[in-house]
Formats: structure tokens, C-alpha cells, sequence
């Protein structure tokens, strides 16, 4: 569906992006990586928004840019919905307006609204809404103008972790609704596990590795039957041991582990929890 | 006192305004979202009526606009037009001298919204007009305001340049400024108080209104 052969210098020659990428029709894929590994301006240039020194795209049958041969379609005309992450709401309309701003139909409109739970709020305007509210509505505005792809650059990053669940749920039945081709730049690791079975790997403009989110951020050598990946949050130094907190989700939960085991372990770090899975407590939740 | 010279005046001022208006949301547009090698000599050239003294523009454009030199002789050979010591030359000039006024404004607001917002109109299909009119201009309000009413103010106390290439004829080229210092010079201070008297009672009046109207509206839109 979109293959891509992309090269740009950014930064005075400091990050050179260097990607070719071949992304399936229907397909929700992730990228992952550092800030200024240069996800943004990946997705930047396929959305027409960034010129590349030199590239292809092709999405479907139609060539989209080839720099040999010195074709540049313009964002306008590229079928792209692009999602911000500060939303990009047009901040003089109502909800409604911006949904109809490019040009769809009524009936859509508030099938749409509808669907994205935001029907009550046609007449708001963005600057009344909430983070979650105006993330929604962009997403609902971005899917009204029938895009083939869909572009996604850190979309829930503003949003407390509550509102993110919801959004991701919603993020996922688009998906499920829509089958459109989607490319999600995250770096929350619980986020692309929920979303995605294909990340890609960016470090540093390339494009170093590619698998599912399992193959890609576990160990498949361990045989644990629990599995979590978790964020440390304290290191607390006793005698022989260590008690590392993570965060689990939403969970704080303390681990045991002997002090050879902690090694170059930070906070802040995301760790892999395992544990073989043998007499646990198992009780029925009312 | 004649009433000729204060209508002049503000027919002076509202055409340079309107006429700027229509200039000045171009090029601040310009400006402010296509950098080039070259848009620092436009910046400049735009900014340099708020330091060149008014004598230096209008001397200038007096003999830019004489009919024996060359772009007054090609204006005069090819469209009859004569610049100099006329109505229409006044006006070319004060939009020339009160640019800044209405450029700055507007690109400072251009500059201050979000670029994802052009982009996102650019990502929906529509033109650059297009995001202009509807997405762009709708968002800056205060700023037009701002250089609608610098502009406008500033056309009414121009001095320097209007005498340069205006001149002093009567019911054509004789605004108010100038008709003060005329009768100024030819003592007539009763006359001077009563011109002065209005542009400043119209002026202040102008002003406290637009002021008013625009504070009310960043209120309500600040919530």
C-alpha cells in the first residue's frame, strides 16, 4: 500500500533520515523511538509536508513523489489525514465547522460525531473543550475528509492516562471500522502493545529494527508465564537486596531483586517484570 | 475655517486604509511563512518609512511622480496620469509612508498562530486563499484591527510628505495638517485652534472606540 524510499539531512547534517518502508493495505503500524530520531519528519514527508533531497512514495498505484523524476504532489492533493499533536483545531469554528470544513456531508457529519462521542459538543468551540474532547474531534474531522492513510504523531501524548485508555479504545475501533492504513508515532510502550502487531524501530534516522511489539520489547527466552513491562520509578538500596518500585500501568508494585541482578538499572528505565507462574492466588473479582 | 480640508483628510485616510488593507495582508503573509534569501531586503524595505525622515520619501517620490523623469514620464505618456500636486499621488504615497503600520501588526499575528493549522487546511484540500480567508484572517482579528486603525491614524497625521508632493492647493492636496501650518504661518491662530481642535476631537473619539470595541472582544474571548 504506501512504499517509501526517503532521504533528508535535518539539523545541519546532524540527523540524517535514510528509511525505506513498505507499509500494508489496512495495516495499524507503530513508530518508536527517541525524540529526534526523526519520527515527525518521517511522517512530515509523506504527508507532503516536508520535501526529502531525494525519494519515492508511492501509496496504492499512484506515485505520490519521486524525486528523479522531479514529481512533488502537493499535501492537497495527497489523501492524507494527518492527526496533530496540539490538534490543530481552527480555534474562530464551532466543532461542527471545523468537521464540515472539508466539505462532508451532513449526514456523515453526525453519523461521525456520533460515533466519536462528541455529538453533544457541535456547538462548542475548541477553546471550551477538553484535551481528551479536542483530540476526538480532530480525529473525527481528519476521518471526514476520507483520507487512504492516516497519520498519527503522538496523538494521546497531552492526555492524563485515563483519557488515553478511552482514546485508544476509540483509536482502535476506527481502525476496526475504517481498515484504514495507518502509521502511529508513540513511544508509550503500553500504548503500541494495546494497538499495533508491527512497530518499527527508529534510531538516529534509520530504521534499525521492525517486528512485533513481543518480539521487539521482550526477551522470548524466558519462559515466564507473567510478563509485564513496567517503568522504575525508586531504587531503594538494603543490605542484600533491592526493593525496585514499578510502575505497571497505572500500578505502583514493588519487586525484590538481589543487588548483582540491578545492574545499570535507572529510573526511569522500562524493564521487562517476569515471573514463572506457579502457585499463584487466584481469587474471583465481585 | 473651510471644512474642506478635515473631509479631505479622512477621505485621505479611509482610501490609504482600505487600499493598505488589501496590500498589506499579502505581503505580511508573505513574510511571515516563505523565508528566502531576500525577505530580509523586503523586510527592510518595507520598515523604512518608521525611520526615513518624511522629506527624504516625499522628495523622492516628487521627482519619481515628475513628469520629466521616467517613471512620472511613462505614467504621464501611456495613462495621462500626472502624480505630483495631486489627489491620487497623496494617496500612493501615504500608503507608501504608513506600510509598516499595517504590514507589522498583521505579520506578528500571522507569526503567533500554530503552523499545524495552515498545514491541517493544506491536509484537507484546501488552497492557500482558501486558508487564508477562513482560518488565518479570522483568528488575527486584534491584530487587523491593530494595523487598520495605526494605519489609518497615522495617514491622518502625515505632514512632511503630503507638503513635499502635494503641495498646498486648495479642495486637492490641502489636508488639515497642512492647513494648520498655513494658518499658522499666516497668523491665524483661531482658525489653527479649530482645525486642531477637530482632528484631535476625532481622533481621540476614534481611537477610544476602537480600543473599546477590541478590549471587550479579546474579553470575550479570553474567557
Amino acid at each position: 500500500m504506501i512504499r517509501a524510499k526517503l532521504k533528508k539531512e535535518l539539523n545541519q547534517g546532524n540527523l540524517k533520515i535514510d528509511v525505506s518502508l513498505n507499509i500494508k493495505k489496512g495495516e495499524l503500524v507503530t513508530l518508536y523511538g527517541e525524540s529526534g530520531a526523526g519520527k515527525t519528519s518521517l511522517l512530515r514527508m509523506i504527508a507532503g509536508l516536508m520535501n526529502p533531497e531525494e525519494g519515492q512514495i508511492k501509496v496504492g498505484e499512484q506515485i505520490w513523489l519521486d524525486s528523479k523524476k522531479n514529481i512533488y504532489l502537493k499535501p492537497q492533493h495527497r489523501k492524507i489525514g494527518f492527526v496533530f499533536q496540539d490538534y490543530a483545531l481552527f480555534p474562530n469554528m464551532t466543532v461542527k465547522q471545523n468537521l464540515a470544513y472539508s466539505g462532508a456531508d451532513s449526514n456523515r457529519l453526525h453519523e461521525l460525531s456520533e460515533l466519536m462521542g462528541i455529538h453533544g459538543l457541535l456547538h462548542r468551540k475548541p477553546d471550551t473543550l477538553s484535551g481528551g474532547e479536542k483530540q476526538r474531534t480532530a480525529l473525527a474531522r481528519t476521518l471526514l475528509s476520507d483520507p487512504e492513510v492516516l497519520l498519527l504523531d503522538e496523538p494521546l501524548s497531552a492526555l492524563d492516562t485515563s483519557m488515553r485508555k478511552q482514546l485508544q479504545d476509540l483509536i482502535l475501533k476506527i481502525h476496526q471500522e475504517f481498515q484504514l492504513t495507518t502509521l502511529l508515532v508513540s513511544h508509550d510502550l503500553g500504548e503500541i502493545f494495546r494497538l499495533s502487531n508491527h512497530v518499527l524501530k527508529m534510531e538516529n534516522g534509520k530504521i534499525i529494527a521492525e517486528g512485533s511489539p513481543m518480539d521487539l520489547f521482550t526477551d522470548r527466552k524466558i519462559s515466564g508465564k507473567f510478563q509485564f513491562i513496567g517503568e522504575i520509578v525508586a531504587i531503594e538500596k538494603e543490605d542484600v537486596v533491592n526493593v525496585i518500585t514499578l510502575l505497571i500501568g497505572n500500578h505502583p508494585v514493588k519487586v525484590i531483586t538481589e543487588t548483582s541482578n540491578e545492574e545499570g538499572l535507572q529510573i526511569g528505565d522500562k524493564v521487562l517484570v517476569a515471573s514463572k507462574a506457579f502457585n499463584p492466588i487466584l481469587r474471583k473479582i465481585h | 475655517m473651510e471644512w474642506s480640508p478635515i473631509i479631505l483628510t479622512f477621505q485621505l485616510a479611509l482610501i490609504t486604509t482600505v487600499l493598505l488593507l488589501f496590500l498589506g495582508i499579502p505581503i505580511a503573509y508573505w513574510l511571515a511563512f516563505h523565508r528566502t534569501r531576500f525577505t530580509p531586503l523586503f523586510e527592510t524595505l518595507v520598515s523604512m518609512p518608521l525611520v526615513l525622515p518624511p522629506t527624504v520619501l516625499g522628495f523622492y517620490l516628487l521627482l519619481a511622480f515628475s513628469p520629466n523623469y521616467g517613471p512620472g514620464e511613462w505614467l504621464d505618456q501611456w495613462f495621462g496620469l500626472r502624480l505630483a500636486f495631486s489627489f491620487e499621488g497623496l494617496i500612493i504615497a501615504s500608503m507608501i509612508f504608513s506600510l509598516p503600520f499595517m504590514i507589522h501588526p498583521i505579520q506578528a499575528g500571522f507569526k503567533q498562530l500554530p503552523s499545524s493549522l495552515i498545514e491541517a487546511s493544506a491536509l484537507m484540500g484546501k488552497s492557500s486563499f482558501t486558508t487564508i480567508i477562513r482560518v488565518l484572517l479570522p483568528n488575527i482579528k486584534g491584530p487587523l484591527l491593530t494595523g487598520i486603525v495605526l494605519a489609518f491614524a497615522h495617514t491622518i497625521g502625515e505632514f512632511g510628505v503630503v507638503l513635499m508632493i502635494g503641495g498646498n492647493i486648495p479642495d486637492r492636496t490641502r489636508v488639515a495638517s497642512i492647513a494648520i501650518y498655513d494658518e499658522v504661518e499666516a497668523l491665524n491662530y483661531a482658525s489653527a485652534h479649530q482645525y486642531s481642535l477637530i482632528l484631535l476631537g476625532i481622533t481621540f473619539l476614534v481611537l477610544l472606540l476602537v480600543y473599546s470595541i477590541n478590549g471587550s472582544y479579546l474579553k470575550s474571548n479570553l474567557r
